[in-house]
């Protein structure tokens, strides 16, 4: 993506002068205090907004314990929107976050949380569970397996490229064995909406563009989105060293192999837990990362957290947007991510490079 | 063979095998402080699998490095990279950053707390971008920089490593003559200044042989010189080693070793081995 920009100019061109400061501690706080004071706005407005309006101070207090039988608006808030709003965030935060460890870890602009095939498994689950008519949580159940069978599956695959003990890049062959497995999903998925009757198609789009309408326990995604900001948070400066290539990273004390092994499993645990709480949801986890690496820098240690937080702002907020502007009909929240994403993020790559 | 108890690095009878083939049979040599050597070798020597080696990238085939007196096995990660650093060939950033940010990566096994750099490592990188004259560029984009100019990057954030130990693959690969003898003066000041040992592979046998204090020969097959460069490479091991007579020429306190003119098929003149001490001109 940026590379393409290197053929323009030369030496002394301002076009490559970069204006923003080295990242530093004090610098990194700010961005994720501005971007958690967006995602409470974001947050409130989503607890507040609906068919039945609300004001802020009755959302709020509808999350305080209740003395006495709670009215309509309590109801609402508490049952309806609260959990489709965490589960938003959580969806978002878990796809930018697998999205910007996956560009890492295959040292690629272009990766994103699906590239290794994960929604392709989930989906071919989901629509098989949707097919067999089972309940909500079965289909939810049934992408998770299918998330699951898909890593084990390139893990199985690749395991000598993430294991090999040498100096080699090992990025491209784990890529292709993901892109490849993704490619057999989307065979497969192709191959079970054409089997479907028409009657379960709708539904079966819905998820496969990504939906947050029953999205009703957001707990297991934000119970992952723990365990991976958990576990990744303190291997950030790892993963701004392995940038420079693994002979680089392990000459300077970085376990390469433990490493690579370990983002994968992250990332493919954040796209799963995404997938069954929302559909596949598209574009948050290509997009989010590099928005953040244009205004901030590429500073894994800053892109982490600020990932997290700003994806599920995005998709908390798509899902706003979706639920309300064309209510009473509500539309699948990976149309709007979609289609507000491309234009800005396009905005901003060529509002840079004029620069 | 030089004492090799009190050498910053040092190998024990290495043996490296890539495949079939035996790169390196039985090396034991110490490289001490105050020492520059040149790794050279035709292509495919094995140049960049010994430094892989000597870096712990890779297990010898047989054999044992040290660094400061003890096994690589033995060096925790981290305590090791802050004793020897290692420039590996041909690196490519996928993604913008600022060279001054590309370089502080190089501070890693100096960090602390929750990982971030401070003034002390701020200070280190920006010595080493002025070490190479690079103190224009801190603010560039590294994707913007030329192959030459990444080069210099790439071993300023080599030198930013503070570790006594500096092992290059290929240092001058890419720069023009004016930045292959600043970049070697640089460190010949840099091995001068404390007790530090650099070991870099290189092609031109003319630089080694003036910035060098000792060169590793390899030729390919397992067999190798080493030893003070001047006893290294000479016509004779050169030719040998690269399958291409060489000679030296001299004049005045110039010295370069130079392809000798081949005889183009069905001459009858042989080829000069042994050339007299004057050269052929």
């Amino acid at each position: 993506m940026r590379s393409m920009s290197r053929d323009e100019s030369h030496a002394a061109s301002p076009l490559h002068a970069l204006p923003r400061r080295s990242m530093s501690a004090r610098r990194a706080c700010t961005i994720w205090g501005g971007l958690a004071v967006a995602a409470l706005v974001v947050f409130a407005a989503s607890l507040a907004t609906g068919s039945v309006s609300v004001t802020p101070a009755q959302a709020l207090a509808a999350l305080m314990p209740a003395h006495g039988a709670p009215d309509i608006a309590t109801e609402i808030v508490r049952t309806l929107r609260l959990p489709r709003a965490l589960a938003g965030f959580a969806c978002g935060a878990l796809l930018a976050l697998g999205g910007a460890l996956l560009q890492v870890l295959l040292r690629n602009p272009l990766a994103e949380p699906y590239v290794l095939g994960v929604s392709g498994g989930a989906a071919a689950f989901a629509l098989v569970a949707m097919i067999a008519g089972v309940a909500w949580w079965g289909v939810q159940a049934s992408a998770c397996a299918g998330a699951l069978v898909s890593i084990l599956l390139v893990l199985g695959l690749a395991r000598r490229e993430l294991w090999r003990g040498e100096p080699q890049d090992s990025s491209p062959r784990l890529l292709l064995t993901g892109a490849v497995t993704a490619a057999g999903w989307g065979a497969l998925i192709t191959l079970l909406l054409t089997l479907a009757p028409d009657t379960r198609l709708r539904g079966m789009l819905f998820w496969l563009t990504g939906d947050l309408n029953g999205a009703s326990a957001p707990w297991p995604a934000l119970a992952a989105l723990g365990v991976v900001l958990a576990c990744i948070v303190p291997a950030a400066p790892m993963l701004n060293v392995l940038l420079r290539g693994d002979a680089a990273a392990q000459s300077l004390g970085v376990p390469v192999l433990r490493l690579r092994v370990g983002i994968y499993l992250a990332a493919s645990l954040a796209a799963a837990a995404a997938v069954t709480t929302g559909g596949t949801i598209g574009f948050v986890g290509l997009v989010v990362p590099h928005m953040l690496r244009l205004a901030f820098g590429n500073d894994q240690r800053m892109l982490v957290p600020a990932a997290a937080l700003a994806g599920g702002v995005a998709v908390m907020g798509a899902d706003l947007v979706a639920r309300t502007v064309a209510a009473p009909a509500q539309l699948p929240v990976g149309v709007v991510t979609a289609l507000a994403g491309v234009p800005v993020f396009l905005w901003m790559l060529l509002a840079r490079r004029a620069r | 063979m030089s004492d090799t108890r009190a050498s910053l690095l040092a190998v024990h009878a290495l043996t490296l095998r890539v495949g079939a083939r035996t790169l390196v049979e039985s090396l034991t040599q110490g490289f001490a402080a105050g020492e520059i050597w040149c790794v050279a070798g035709a292509n495919g020597a094995g140049k960049t699998t010994l430094i892989g080696a000597l870096a712990g990238l890779r297990e010898p085939s047989a054999g044992r490095v040290e660094v400061e007196g003890i096994a690589l096995a033995h060096w925790p990660p981290v305590r090791l990279a802050r004793r020897r650093a290692l420039m590996p060939q041909d690196q490519r950033d996928a993604f913008g950053a600022s060279v001054l940010d590309t370089v502080l990566l190089n501070r890693y096994p100096h960090l602390s707390g929750w990982g971030w750099e401070g003034d002390a490592d701020r200070a280190a990188a920006h010595a080493a971008l002025a070490t190479l004259g690079l103190e224009a560029f801190a603010a560039r984009d590294v994707l913007s920089l030329s192959g030459g100019e990444r080069q210099r990057v790439a071993l300023a954030a080599a030198l930013c490593q503070g570790a006594p130990l500096l092992l290059l693959d290929e240092p001058l690969a890419h720069l023009d003559l004016h930045h292959q003898i600043a970049c070697l003066e640089a460190l010949s000041r840099w091995v001068r200044s404390e007790a530090r040992t650099v070991l870099f592979s290189c092609h031109d046998l003319n630089l080694a042989r003036r910035f060098a204090t000792h060169a590793l020969l390899l030729d390919g097959r397992g067999g190798f010189h080493a030893g003070p460069v001047r006893e290294v490479l000479t016509p004779e091991r050169a030719s040998a080693a690269f399958g291409h007579p060489l000679v030296l020429i001299r004049e005045g306190a110039h010295e370069a070793l130079v392809p000798a003119l081949v005889p183009p098929p069905g001459s009858t003149s042989s080829i000069p081995h042994s050339p007299g001490p004057n050269g052929a001109r």
